[in-house]
């Protein structure tokens, strides 16, 4: 914004508002990417710290909730202000759902440490790679207010959904050809999910930093492109 | 400034609205200018009051809300060094033509001022005062009742009802409000100014307030000038924004609370200058 | 306070930031001895400056009334007359006429010299009947006249002394000097004293001063024309310049436009106030008397005149207690759709009265106190009726002050300090009004 306001407390306030989303979405991004490379390393002991340290995303959500409503009551926030707050609030709730999912890829991969190697890792790591791209482009574009640039996530969704619909056709061949791979390709399909999931809330946070620079949220609709819901796979 | 490039900010659903004669406008004001001797005050504000409403006129110190509003019912008149120009047209009358009586517009366009003003008489003959010079009773049974209907509208008859004849200056703050607001109503007028009524009161005599201009604009066309935002936030239905003599801006309140198109509006609802 | 001076730098220059409260702090105490000396010294000066105009008032009022008290008590004697109807009414016609012209004189002699037999010589006559006022046979003619029917009895009648007797009485004047000087020779002080041994002298409140107009005869001598003069001129400056006043005060603060033709009468009104007196009397000798012709000496020449002198502080008096009204009211009553007299007549006015009547109130005791003008338009005359309307001549309070002041007759002095202390007291009832007034109806907005 132009100016700063004229009592200075307040700029302060929206300050600490912006740090403890960027601590929260960066430790959420370092889940993520550790769930992710204990996955494919097949490394129990990192998945069991990913596990543990999601605590402490959920207590800086609480302390985003605690912090945006005393801001409403004392600051009565006019205009983008407003807007501020509000996102902040949705966008504290999405990250720390965004942690829960990277915790629940956590608890998958201690379960799969105990099965044998399953195929399809190359496709998971590669779907976790571009959605890692997106929750840190995301969050810059919150922290710089940069619609722009939030836009551009909304985008590359449709690359993930693609790689989910194609990784779920594989690992269903994958259990047909091979049913003592069910277990292990049954943990896959959920991590998927997850990885897929995590992908819509990164577009959820850039629709709302949209609506925080712009002041509505973004008219035409995302492009989806998961068609995983609607796909059968027969055997021969 | 040239008046040319002078443009007040309209969101375009609001824009779209007005040109659509959706609305019933009350005052219609065209290009007003005024000037205090050499100084101007008022640079071509173009600005639509509708009838059954709250508009209310924000903006800091010395932006010429007052100035505006208090040439509505051209009590600018009262000023020497005052001249007014452009249209202001009520109901298709141009209030500023010589065909206007003067006394009759103020009769039709009421005003309630900022510190309380209640005449140093008893609270029935504040009331009574505006029906008995314009001559809209026709016996003391007729005043009686305009008396009773005024202090029961503004919210204030259960409070005196038993003591009339109490001088209107005995009154708390909030009371002394509410008795101007209904010697202002008791002559029936179509539009009532407000000038920061509640800058005196206390909280909660604001919060009645309020709530009886909510009541208000059923019946009467209500244009305010306060300098809190909150208030014009809880009050009106349309704010404008006034900066050094200019409209900046003028849209839905919700609208311009929430999302201002101009940036300068912006900037002073939320605290960035004043 | 000039005796205060600066504290010298070295304390300003105290290095420890924590410790520039502290010294501030001693700089001041020290400074407060100073202060409060100059604070004494100014109350001395105020007090100082009271006492002497207390003292200044209080012999002013002790000079007055110690010469004056002596004029409210006279001299009378009982006297017992033979109404003789041979002297009076000889015809026995009862003309009015008749009546009227006897000689009373004969009569009143008659019955002192009952008293004093021996008394002879044409000049000891004189001199005795030169003891009784002259005004004693005029109280007998009019006794007689009201009632015919007095003729030929006997009647008790209390007469006033002549002044100089009254003064003898009075001790004002003594024996001692040469008898042939004095205005009491020893002849008449021994026959007055027989008569205050026979009882029949008394000293008894002088109604007579409140009640008569002005005579040659001191004893006889009353301010009740000047009193009655006084108030129908002050009726006629009222009437005139209190209408007229707050019709101008109200124009020139509600109505006239700001520009240099209001400023221009502004000025002159203002000037008009310091005007000196005499010429409004020049101006009313000039036009009013000579130019339309109106009778000289009448009080309603008079009020005209003083009418012109009170008008400016009317004036000014009536714009201060307008511009005390607050703004607020008008803006409530223009709001509500009031013309601008109605503003004016209806809350305005009520509202500025308290002031304007005090201002009218002071400037009427200042009309009352005038002399200089009402002289040059021959209110200076000796009028010995008591004035029964505007167009009659007549005097002034002042004036009569005036008049009796420069009379030689030595028993006026005392009248006239007597009729100063019924002009201050009226004058003085008058401010004490305007105070009431003022302090009644003072009001906090």
């Amino acid at each position: 914004m132009a100016t700063n306001h004229i009592v200075k407390s307040f700029d302060e306030d929206l300050r600490e508002l912006d740090n403890v989303i960027a601590e929260m979405g960066g430790l959420a991004e370092v889940q993520f990417a550790d769930a992710i490379t204990a996955l494919v390393k097949r490394d129990g002991e990192l998945a069991e710290r990913v596990v543990v340290s999601d605590k402490r995303i959920d207590e800086l959500e609480s302390k985003v909730d605690s912090h945006a409503i005393s801001m409403l009551a004392l600051r009565q926030p006019m205009a983008n202000d407003l807007r501020v707050v509000i996102t902040a609030l949705r966008i504290a709730s999405v990250v720390e759902r965004i942690g829960d999912y990277a915790k629940n890829i956590a608890k998958r991969t201690v379960a799969l440490t105990q099965t044998p190697p399953v195929g399809p890792t190359r496709t998971i790591a590669r779907m976790g790679n571009v959605v890692q791209g997106m929750i840190k482009t995301v969050l810059d574009a919150y922290l710089q207010r940069d619609a722009d640039m939030a836009r551009d996530v909304r985008l590359r969704d449709e690359e993930v959904d693609a790689l989910h619909t194609s990784l779920f056709r594989e690992l269903l061949t994958y259990m047909m050809e091979d049913p003592r791979s069910i277990s292990a390709c049954a943990h896959l399909l959920f991590v998927a999910k997850n990885i897929e999931r995590i992908g819509d809330h990164a577009t959820n946070i850039a629709e709302q930093v949209h609506f925080l620079v712009h002041g509505e949220l973004p008219g035409s609709a995302r492009p989806k492109g998961d068609e995983s819901s609607y796909t059968v796979v027969n055997a021969e | 400034m040239e008046s040319a490039t002078i443009k007040t900010a309209v969101a375009p659903a609001d824009a779209a609205l007005t040109a659509a004669g959706a609305r019933d406008t009350k005052f219609h004001t065209r290009k007003v200018c005024v000037y205090y001797g050499e100084k101007q005050a008022l640079f071509d504000v173009d600005l639509d009051i509708f009838s059954n409403e709250v508009t209310a006129l924000i903006g800091p110190s010395g932006c010429g809300k007052s100035t505006y509003l208090r040439s509505l019912n051209r009590m600018n008149d009262t000023i020497d060094i005052c001249r007014v120009t452009g249209d202001i047209i009520l109901d298709d009358i141009d209030v500023y033509s010589r065909e206007i009586d003067v006394v009759h517009l103020r009769a039709r366009v009421g005003m309630v001022f900022q510190k309380p003003n209640p005449f140093p008489k008893s609270i029935y003959e504040n009331v009574c005062y505006g029906p008995r010079i314009h001559g809209i009773a026709s016996g003391k049974a007729d005043l009686d009742q305009i008396v009773e209907e005024s202090l029961i509208k503004a919210g204030l008859w259960n409070e005196v009802k038993d003591r009339l004849d109490a001088p209107g200056t005995g009154l708390s703050g909030g009371q002394q409000q509410r008795l101007c607001i209904a010697r202002a109503i008791a002559v029936h007028p179509e539009v009532i100014l407000m000038d920061e009524p509640c800058s005196a009161l206390d909280p909660i005599a604001t919060a009645k307030i309020e709530e009886l201009i909510d009541e208000l604009r059923e019946n009467y066309t209500i244009v305010i000038v306060t300098h809190s935002m909150q208030q014009a936030a809880r009050v009106s239905q349309r704010t404008a924004f006034f900066h050094l003599g200019y409209l900046v801006e003028v849209g839905e309140t919700e609208q311009i609370f929430t999302n201002p198109v101009d940036q300068r509006t912006q900037d002073y609802i939320t605290g960035r200058f004043g | 306070m000039t005796d205060i001076t600066m504290n010298d730098s070295s304390e300003m220059n105290a290095p420890p930031t924590a410790h520039k409260g502290a010294t501030a702090a001693e700089a001041v105490r020290r400074s407060l001895k100073r202060r409060y000396a100059a604070e004494a010294r100014f109350r001395a000066y105020g007090i100082a400056a009271v006492i002497f105009a207390m003292l200044a008032l209080t012999t002013l009022f002790a000079t007055i009334i110690s010469s004056g008290m002596s004029a409210f008590r006279a001299t009378v004697i009982e006297l017992e007359v033979d109404l003789d109807a041979s002297v009076i009414d000889p015809d026995g016609t009862r003309n009015p006429q008749t009546l009227a012209t006897a000689n009373y004189r004969a009569l009143v002699f008659n019955s002192l010299r009952g008293m004093f037999p021996d008394v002879t010589s044409r000049n000891d006559r004189r001199d005795l009947t030169a003891m009784l006022s002259r005004g004693a046979s005029f109280q007998v003619q009019k006794l007689v006249v009201d009632d015919p029917s007095l003729i030929g009895s006997k009647i008790k009648i209390t007469v006033p002394v002549s002044s100089d007797v009254d003064l003898y009485e009075k001790g004002v004047i003594k024996k001692g000097t040469d008898s042939a000087d004095r205005r009491v020779n020893d002849k008449q002080m021994a026959w007055f004293d027989d008569l205050k041994a026979k009882g029949i002298v008394s000293t008894r409140f002088n109604t007579t001063f409140f009640t008569a107009a002005d005579s040659r005869e001191p004893e006889l001598a009353g301010i009740w024309g000047a009193v009655t003069g006084s108030f129908f001129t002050m009726l006629v400056t009222l009437l005139l310049s209190f209408p007229i006043g707050v019709a101008a005060a109200v124009y020139l603060e509600e109505f006239a436009p700001k520009n240099r033709i209001t400023q221009v009468i502004e000025v002159n009104i203002n000037n008009l106030a310091a005007v000196p007196s005499i010429v409004f009397g020049l101006l009313g000798l000039a036009v009013f008397i000579n130019f339309f012709g109106l009778p000289r000496s009448a009080p309603l020449v008079g009020g005209m005149v003083l009418a012109l002198m009170t008008l400016p502080t009317i004036i000014i008096a009536g714009r201060a207690a307008l511009k005390a009204v607050p703004p607020s009211i008008r803006e409530a009553a223009l709001g509500l759709g009031a013309s601008p007299v109605q503003v004016v007549s209806h809350h305005l006015l009520p509202l500025a009265m308290p002031g304007m009547l005090t201002g009218t109130i002071i400037g009427m005791a200042q009309a009352l106190g005038e002399t200089a003008p009402l002289l040059m338009i021959g209110m200076v005359a000796f009028i010995v009726d008591i004035p029964g309307g505007v167009t009659d001549p007549a005097t002034v309070l002042p004036v009569q002050v005036y008049l009796w002041a420069d009379s030689p007759e030595r028993a006026f002095v005392a009248r006239t300090s007597a009729a100063i202390m019924v002009l201050l007291g009226f004058l003085v009832f008058m401010n004490a009004l305007a105070v009431v007034l003022r302090k009644r109806f003072e009001r906090r907005w």
